[in-house]
């Protein structure tokens, strides 16, 4: 496990930046990773942010993009529009969980 | 008397309930031991062999055997739809009314193609202009489409991750460059290869390899793609973000979802109908007695035969710990090995776990015969010969000699550090 550090703060990341450790996330950092990844953030990010890390850490699993659709109340073409390269990979990293398993 | 329960009879059920009944054949023929499998469909099919079906190589009669027969005599079929799992209960309730209790029970009922989820996909291009190869009918019709169509746009879609073999797309790619080429129209015929990846496949090392061979035979690789709808009108596939591929024939790999009965038992299963698996034991994350195998697991590694067949060693032994009593081995690494067809007689080998990417060498031995992540005749003759090992010594249960189940480093070459 490779490390970084954001914010004054040292995080354990994966090989593409994903934290680890979802308990040394702050929104500071969800932030701060964003900017990295040339994301502005506006009520609407952090509506699907908090969504899939609250989904992550009751559930042990992100959420997929359907069910992000349906129950975050940010429909699939907006969550596009928030994260057109991909929700799911760009909304996992700034919520500070793992990357989510789809990709293998 | 101990009843293991096993739900759905395709490679991993069939090779699990086969085992099983080796494991506790004495028990078995004597009574004190039931080993019951579930599965609606009377159909066994050699799902490697789909890929084939488009271009003629098989008929759907060389891949389809009937199911009862991959099963030991001992094992009891019982043929059925599942309504759903009660684990409150220790018991599965069938659409019958049927009641099955249970001591042990296994999840082997796979993953599903989803073409309704999304947009205009099953409208009336549907198996005309718009195919799925992942069942016999999708695979069949494209056939019919392919043997006479005069070229165009072809365009290979993969709507979300996880799918079935995720080689599959690509090996489908490949042969049809060959397919064309032999058929001196390869000119007439665009191929584009649309991804929701970043690169051709999931891991990095793989992915460039991968993205070479599509560069060479002149296959385009469109990635981040990631398909919204179907204009069936003006045939026409969109992303999201509002790209779009126009085609002739839009070959599909629709969202998979696990068995539609899961969904009554949510408790078991993440958002895509997968059961929550402990990664190392097989065992569900929610119930003890439950444990998935196969493609119906959420597991971090491919929904493939050869991790069925890897995983089924581990929860061979799994089963026999937890009837006895004993405490689980945390015995699966992610293994699996795919064979890439690539045309022409040609195929790659890919042979990774959980922790280790698919790396360039030879397999089994350092000396092979095969040939990883390079393309090789032998490779091809190694991927046309396993549909005889899967009738005969995959899906009866044996290991097949010198194919471990945990992942080798031997003759892999592992990258420089840096």
């Amino acid at each position: 496990m490779t490390t970084m550090t954001l914010n004054d703060t040292t995080l354990d990341v994966d090989a593409e930046g994903y934290l680890q450790k979802p308990e040394q996330w702050t929104p500071a950092i969800g932030e701060a990773i964003a900017r990295e990844m040339g994301v502005t953030m506006t009520d609407r990010h952090w509506v699907v942010c908090n969504f899939m890390r609250e989904r992550y850490l009751t559930t042990g699993s992100a959420p997929s993009i359907r069910s992000l659709g349906k129950e975050s109340g940010v429909p699939i073409k907006e969550l596009y529009e928030l994260f057109p390269r991909g929700p799911a990979k760009y909304a996992s990293r700034i919520a500070g969980i793992p990357k989510p398993h789809g990709c293998i | 008397m101990s009843r293991i329960l096993i739900l759905g009879a395709g490679t991993a059920g069939t090779i699990m309930a086969n085992r099983l009944r080796r494991r506790f054949a004495k028990d078995v023929a004597a009574g004190k031991t039931s080993i019951t499998v579930v599965d609606e469909d009377p159909r066994h099919i050699y799902q490697p062999g789909l890929l084939f079906v488009p271009f003629g190589v098989y008929r759907p009669d060389d891949i389809v055997r009937p199911r009862r027969m991959q099963l030991h005599e001992d094992v009891t079929y019982k043929p059925g739809a599942i309504e759903m799992v009660i684990p409150e209960d220790h018991a599965v309730l069938l659409k019958d009314g049927t009641r099955l209790p249970y001591d042990v029970l296994v999840v082997a009922t796979g993953t599903r193609i989803a073409p309704e989820e999304t947009e205009g996909m099953m409208g009336p291009e549907w198996h005309h202009a718009v195919f799925d190869f992942y069942t016999v009918e999708g695979a069949t019709a494209l056939a019919r489409k392919l043997s006479t169509w005069r070229g165009g746009k072809l365009v290979v879609n993969v709507v979300e991750m996880p799918i079935k073999c995720p080689v599959a797309p690509l090996e489908f790619s490949f042969l049809a460059d060959w397919y064309f080429t032999m058929r001196h129209m390869r000119d007439t015929v665009d191929i584009t290869y649309a991804t929701p990846l970043d690169g051709a496949f999931t891991r990095p090392i793989a992915a460039q390899h991968i993205g070479d061979l599509l560069d060479r035979k002149h296959i385009g690789l469109v990635t981040e793609f990631n398909a919204g709808r179907v204009d069936n009108e003006r045939k026409v596939l969109v992303s999201w973000d509002g790209r779009e591929l126009p085609f002739d024939v839009l070959v599909t790999i629709p969202l998979h979802q696990g068995a539609a009965y899961l969904k009554a038992t949510p408790s078991l299963v993440d958002d895509n109908l997968f059961v929550r698996t402990n990664p190392a034991t097989l065992q569900s994350t929610a119930f003890p007695d439950i444990f998935a195998i196969g493609d119906a697991t959420n597991l971090p590694t491919s929904k493939a035969g050869s991790v069925a067949h890897f995983e089924s060693e581990v929860l061979d032994d799994n089963i026999g710990h937890f009837l006895a009593g004993e405490p689980l081995e945390d015995g699966f690494d992610g293994h699996a090995n795919c064979f890439v067809e690539t045309g022409f007689d040609q195929a790659l080998l890919l042979d990774f776990n959980y922790d280790t990417e698919p790396l360039p060498g030879r397999y089994p031995l350092p000396i092979g015969p095969m040939t990883l992540l390079g393309e090789s005749r032998m490779n091809h003759m190694g991927k046309m010969a396993f549909k005889w090992v899967y009738w005969n010594l995959l899906l009866p249960g044996h290991t097949i000699p010198g194919i471990p189940a945990r992942m080798s480093m031997r003759g892999k070459l592992a990258p420089a550090t840096t």
